[in-house]
């Protein structure tokens, strides 16, 4: 973003500009975490063993093309509850925003508040940007055991679709899916 | 397991599917739609000036991808195009359908039936029955493994199209795909 550039007109079309960080690669342990889903509940990745997770990290609620992503994903919960996965969207807006954005959009699954200290999550699975000082449009899938198994980074202006999140989930070994 | 860039249609145009011009057309335009988007009806009016144009060098195809938590007459929509189709009136109730965006209740798609001649009765048992909700399924969920995102999604000659989608662009677009 250019100094004189306002406020709102954040470049999210150029996502090449600078890849700061390596988001964690297959075969690396996820590092757990407890984040804020609603003002007064919280989720612990840990907790979650013994299924596979995804994490699908975003820009920012109510900015273009996030909607869509988040929208998408919730077209797709049962296809994912087939293979007992879990599906948690994240982002660095607060729960109050994350609250009027999954009633706004009908979603049904859990959007998570890396807020504080902010972009911690992000950071530590490697798709932190600091110069929106937000999350890349990126995509974790975690196996059973808690060990990434599929991460991939979309541009930040493209929706990334399903259909890697269903190939991951495909190539978990059986016994995981369920 | 890495990163995918290219999104190929993993399901190739066969007899199944809706198809509108030759089936022997160089050039083969996949929409992915939702009967209750109102971008896919704005696609609809381009579609169907295209499909006028080109009608005798492209291929035309639809299948089904209702957003059905954001969209909730999208899947029913879609069942009824497909009951129409089975009637023999696919793209009749199709249209009918994308012009009528705005009433898509029951009681609008039996009348629509009706209004297009079809077998009211027997289009009425199919929605009840539930005869074409796997069809539609199936189309949801190739569309998913092939790269769909967003509704409606293009696909060029089994490639999916992410560039602008109005009448000019998209008719240039596959202007180029006949040439190459």
């Amino acid at each position: 973003m250019t100094p004189d550039a306002a406020e709102g007109e954040i470049d999210y079309t150029h996502p090449e500009l600078e890849a700061e960080q390596t988001p964690l690669q297959p075969g690396t342990e996820a590092p757990d975490f407890t984040l804020p889903t609603t003002p007064d509940q919280a989720v612990t990745l840990s907790n979650f063993r013994g299924q596979p997770v995804i994490l699908a990290f975003y820009p920012a609620d109510w900015s273009p093309v996030c909607g869509d992503q988040m929208g998408l994903y919730n077209e797709f919960l049962s296809e994912f509850r087939d293979y007992n996965a879990q599906l948690f969207g994240l982002s660095v807006d607060g729960v109050w925003s994350h609250d009027a954005f999954e009633a706004d959009r009908n979603l049904h699954f859990p959007l998570l508040a890396d807020f504080e200290p902010k972009g911690e999550v992000a950071r530590a699975y490697g798709v932190y940007r600091d110069e929106p000082g937000t999350a890349e449009r990126a995509l974790f899938v975690i196996d059973a055991e808690g060990v990434v198994q599929w991460s991939y980074v979309s541009p930040v202006g493209v929706n990334p679709g399903v259909d890697g999140i269903l190939d991951a989930l495909e190539e978990l070994p059986s016994e995981e899916n369920q | 397991m890495s990163q995918t860039s290219v999104n190929d249609l993993n399901q190739p145009v066969t007899e199944r599917d809706h198809t509108y011009g030759p089936a022997d057309a160089s050039v083969t335009l996949v929409e992915y739609g939702d009967y209750e988007c109102p971008y896919c009806e704005q696609a609809h009016r381009v579609m169907k000036e295209l499909r006028g144009e080109l009608n005798d060098e492209v291929q035309f195809v639809f299948r089904n991808f209702p957003l059905r938590q954001m969209h909730p007459h999208a899947e029913l929509a879609a069942e009824a195009a497909e009951a129409a189709s089975a009637q023999g009136a696919f793209w009749e109730m199709h249209d009918h359908l994308y012009e009528h965006q705005d009433a898509l209740e029951r009681e609008d798609l039996d009348g629509y039936a009706a209004e297009l001649g079809l077998d009211e009765d027997e289009f009425v048992r199919a929605l009840n029955e539930g005869r074409h909700e796997e069809r539609v399924q199936q189309d949801f969920l190739n569309g998913a493994h092939s790269g769909v995102n967003a509704t409606p999604t293009f696909f060029i000659n089994g490639t999916r199209y992410d560039g602008q989608w109005d009448a000019p662009t998209l008719r240039a677009a596959l202007e180029d795909a006949m040439r190459q």
